[in-house]
């Protein structure tokens, strides 16, 4: 593959390019549902092709292409640089990044078992059987399941000389059950919601999940919400549980903090950020005990953010998110390191397929566990509510301002997690949230969460996001907005 | 391919003076045959082919400056083979004949493994279709030099007047092509071009977007124009309370909202009970000023006029006067209620059925300007942002506003208003329209492009406010 990679970065070369980086990527993929114990979707998939991004007259184009000819390859090239050269009809300064070192390298992401090599007839015949287990339980309507697989190879040259080469191996796995009664859909996931849970691990995701001990219960539980109490309208005490959690830290604080939104660059789409540059190292994003870290390396665990390199041949790295409760950094690329007078890009520019110009992403945006054991948090928590499994999310195009509702909440009384309560939302402002966390469990309760579909870029591209999250507690939340009058 | 000829697909995508070529329809046709001839000697029962292929150019700018810029070709071949009861589909973006046989394998390999389908049937044979003609050779033709230059302009008037413009303008084809072994094959292509522009004036904003087959249908300048004039009219937002409100919903605004609706209209949701229909079709749902069709073959709509096993897509009328009459069906589930199919299903297998992809909303006399005269006190609403479902039978929706909000007193509009965050009922807000305006090819950031018209909606709920 390097050998298309170096064809094209010649090509640029000659067309007058200053600067080129080449992705020749091969994804593969596997999907299975079942749905009321039939097959739904069986279907697989193959896609490889190149993308070449390249500065020329101190602008950016991008081309991509399918042709892995050597012809095909070099008009690609061609095009980019041209695109490039109309790039700098519209530009207002010449794009700079801050060096980078060249790298020689290869990396493949640790599985056990190859979800591929696995027989189809034996995944099936799990996710139908989880199927089965669900609709033993009188009151659901709606049973699905799922499991994806993915493989991505990627084998990157830039005119710096790197040449890396990853491989990455990517499991989700999930089911969930619907309740159709009377006026009201009631729905349970498990492990989540977004198709359950999604690493960058191999089939031992799926045998770790024990999908059978876990049908009838995601099943009664729909059917028992019907009947729960309506959770209330208050300003109160409310645990969220670690997936819920991780979604939260992905819209208040992985979004917020991507430097292409702070500086701009995505306002006509995705928004901007309230963590404008004077924020940094000034603002108190949380209470003393919240720390939030990006960390792209492999000893932070198989997240959907884990990798080697990022897609500008960047090592990755762990940087310092919110560190004692203080803003302390941004997510960053070569170019927008220098725009705000960094030494060095933070390592998240990822793409989603060789068809699409790399971005800035989260990697794995985590918060640090606490201290507390999750049921000495109960036992502390006099009146509060407990919210897992994320149903709803929306939060405002600068980051402020967000609501939350999830598939079932629990009230908490006396220290006891009692009663079930249907509809729980919540909501608010962002720093007044995190400052107002006063309880976060152990590692013994941490999972990194992937979140499979973080929608950014035009054209748009999904990207994998990977979020450490343990239960934890917050004072002062407005709950039950979602169901106002 | 056939080995007694070049390769046609590896021609497609060439580069050709300032566009890149699609393949011909008899390239396309010929990819089809391929396939079906190749997946013939392996044992398949029946076999259905889609080619599809895009060719899709877009600019993107921010800070007054062009920031990414992009194009891309792509050409996927998908196999779904049928054996003994049993299908499986694979795809694959590489067109030699090594590479298709191991898609047909591999389809075949997924069907063996699978338990039998009691609903499968049989392929369907060859179909009428009735042609659309949506492909302007002029926006195929787009370079990025003339994009640029458009965006220069729109940057330029920006700075002109002390703003931050931010936006996109693409263009590009596509075609896609489904064939199967009794003989069905439709072919369609089209070409499509979009206009989007953020103008900010610190701390506001506001937006302007419009989408099209040709290019030459919107005038990129005067959406600028509006984003600039309606970013300087933001500023100065004063903050009101949470409440109801009367609210004008621009086209983008309330297409955001009521677009959320389409899945509820296939058979498949309500099998499924989880669409907002069930135990309400037949009933007056909504306002009598509400009719609601799918109509493929619409002047402002795009997209092909096939579904996903090239059934001719018919015009299905969904809500008349407020009233759910009708669903839209794939093969499968019209058998099962003993229905016709009306050529919405999605490519098989799959667990979602079909959709309507083409929704036209009806249309009033009503201009936004006549909207605004006749409100004593309301909110004209430029867009939504981060619209989500909280309850999926009341179709309560949450989301934000954004760029552009604006307080309407005595028919007037007198100054710009804080973002609101809104949970709202679709079904209660299709009740509550007093007045529409002209249906128009509505483009915004959550649904996908519908004919819809502006709207005046009483007792619309907000129920929070952010800071800007």
């Amino acid at each position: 593959m390097y050998e298309q990679a170096a064809a094209a970065l010649d090509t640029t070369k000659l067309r007058g390019a200053s600067y080129a980086d080449v992705r020749v990527m091969h994804l593969r993929q596997r999907d299975l549902t079942t749905k009321n114990g039939q097959v739904g979707t069986l279907a697989q998939s193959e896609s490889i092709g190149l993308g070449i991004r390249v500065l020329a007259n101190g602008a950016w184009g991008f081309a991509s292409t399918d042709r892995l000819t050597r012809d095909g390859v070099s008009a690609c090239a061609a095009q980019a640089v041209a695109i490039a050269k109309a790039s700098a009809l519209a530009k207002r300064s010449d794009a700079v990044m801050v060096p980078e070192d060249s790298y020689i390298d290869s990396w493949q992401s640790p599985f056990r078992k190859n979800p591929f090599e696995i027989p189809l007839e034996t995944q099936l015949a799990l996710l139908l059987a989880a199927d089965a287990e669900m609709r033993r339980v009188k009151g659901v309507t709606l049973t699905e399941t799922g499991m994806q697989f993915r493989r991505i190879d990627s084998w990157f040259a830039s005119s710096i000389g790197s040449r890396i080469h990853q491989g990455k191996v990517i499991t989700g796995c999930g089911i969930a059950a619907t309740s159709f009664q009377g006026e009201e859909i009631q729905k349970r996931s498990y492990p989540n919601s977004f198709g359950g849970q999604h690493v960058l691990q191999g089939y031992e995701l799926v045998e770790s999940l024990d999908l059978l001990k876990h049908a009838p219960r995601v099943a009664e539980e729909s059917a028992a919400l019907h009947s729960a109490a309506q959770c209330p309208q208050k300003t109160g005490t409310l645990v969220l549980g670690g997936s819920q959690l991780g979604l939260q830290i992905h819209e208040s604080v992985g979004h917020p903090i991507e430097l292409d939104r702070v500086l701009g660059q995505e306002a006509n789409f995705a928004g901007t950020s309230f963590l404008t540059l004077d924020q940094l190292n000034k603002l108190r994003y949380g209470s003393d005990i919240v720390n939030v870290v990006a960390d792209a390396r492999l000893e932070h665990g198989p997240g959907l953010g884990t990798f080697a390199y990022d897609d500008e041949g960047v090592p990755a790295q762990c940087t310092d998110i919110i560190k004692d409760g203080q803003f302390r950094g941004y997510l960053s690329n070569r170019e927008t390191a220098h725009l705000i007078g960094l030494k060095r890009s933070s390592g998240t520019m990822r793409t989603e397929s060789w068809n699409r110009l790399p971005i800035i992403r989260m990697t794995n945006i985590s918060l640090q566990p606490g201290t507390w054991c999750f049921d000495d948090l109960l036992a502390d928590t006099d009146d509060g509510i407990l919210m897992e499994t994320n149903r709803s999310w929306s939060i405002d195009d600068r980051r402020y301002q967000f609501q939350f509702s999830t598939e079932v909440g629990w009230e908490i009384k006396g220290g006891k997690k009692t009663r079930m309560l249907k509809n729980p939302s919540y909501s608010g402002i962002t720093t007044e949230f995190w400052n107002s966390c006063d309880a976060i469990c152990n590692r013994d309760h941490w999972t990194l969460w992937g979140t499979p579909n973080c929608g950014k870029g035009q054209p748009m591209q999904t990207m994998g996001t990977g979020h450490g999250a343990s239960p934890a507690r917050f004072r002062n939340i407005r709950i039950g907005a979602a169901f106002s009058d | 391919m056939s080995p007694h000829r070049k390769p046609r697909a590896a021609q497609a995508g060439k580069i050709s003076g300032s566009s890149t070529q699609l393949l011909s329809e008899l390239d396309l046709r010929h990819a089809v045959d391929t396939v079906l001839r190749l997946a013939k000697s392996t044992g398949a029962d029946e076999t259905e082919v889609h080619v599809d292929e895009v060719a899709d150019a877009l600019t993107r700018f921010a800070n007054n400056a062009i920031h990414q810029n992009v194009a891309e070709h792509g050409l996927t071949v998908s196999i779904r083979t049928v054996v003994d009861g049993r299908t499986a589909r694979a795809t694959t973006n590489r067109n030699d004949e090594d590479s298709l046989r191991a898609a047909i394998d591999a389809s075949l390999s997924l069907a063996h493994s699978r338990p039998k389908d009691p609903r499968l049937l049989p392929l369907p044979g060859k179909q009428r279709y009735r042609p659309v003609n949506r492909f302007a050779k002029q926006t195929a033709a787009l370079t990025p030099e003339a994009r640029a230059r458009a965006v220069r302009r729109a940057c330029d008037l920006a700075i002109k007047r002390g703003q931050t413009a931010a936006g996109v303008f693409s263009s590009g084809q596509s075609q896609a092509a489904v064939g199967n072994s009794r003989g069905l094959f439709a072919v369609y292509r089209e070409t499509h071009a979009e206009f989007s522009i953020t103008m900010q004036e610190n701390p506001a904003a506001s937006w302007a977007k419009a989408n099209a087959a040709d290019v030459a249908d919107f005038d990129s300048q005067k959406l600028a124009e509006r984003a600039n004039e309606k970013a300087h009219r933001a500023t100065n937002a004063r903050e009101l309370p949470p409440g109801k409100y009367t609210v004008i919903l621009e086209p983008a605004a309330a297409l955001d909202l009521v677009g959320f609706l389409f899945y509820d209209f296939a058979a498949t949701a309500l099998e499924d009970k989880r669409s907002c229909l069930n135990d309400r079709m037949g009933k007056q749902l909504f306002g009598k000023n509400i009719t609601i069709t799918d109509d493929a073959y619409h002047p402002l709509q795009l997209g092909a006029p096939f579904d996903g096993e090239g059934l001719p897509r018919e015009r299905v009328l969904l809500v008349d006067r407020g009233v759910p009459k009708n669903l839209v069906y794939a093969r499968t589930t019209a058998k099962a209620a003993r229905k016709k199919p009306t050529g919405h299903g999605f490519p098989l297998p799959n667990e979602y059925g079909e959709a309507p992809l083409n929704l036209v909303f009806s249309s009033g006399t009503a201009s936004l300007e006549e909207m605004i005269a006749s409100t004593d006190r309301g909110l004209l609403v430029t867009r939504l942002w981060y619209i989500r479902e909280v309850d999926p039978y009341e179709k309560v929706m949450t989301g934000m506003t954004r760029d552009g909000l604006f307080l309407v007193e005595k028919g007037k509009v007198t100054s710009a208003v804080r973002n609101f965050r809104f949970n709202q009922s679709i079904l209660e807000m299709l009740r509550n329209v007093e007045l529409l305006g002209p249906a128009v090819r509505a483009s915004g950031e959550e649904a996908f492009e519908m004919v819809v018209p502006a709207m005046k909606v009483r007792d619309f709920h907000f129920s929070e406010v952010t800071k800007f």
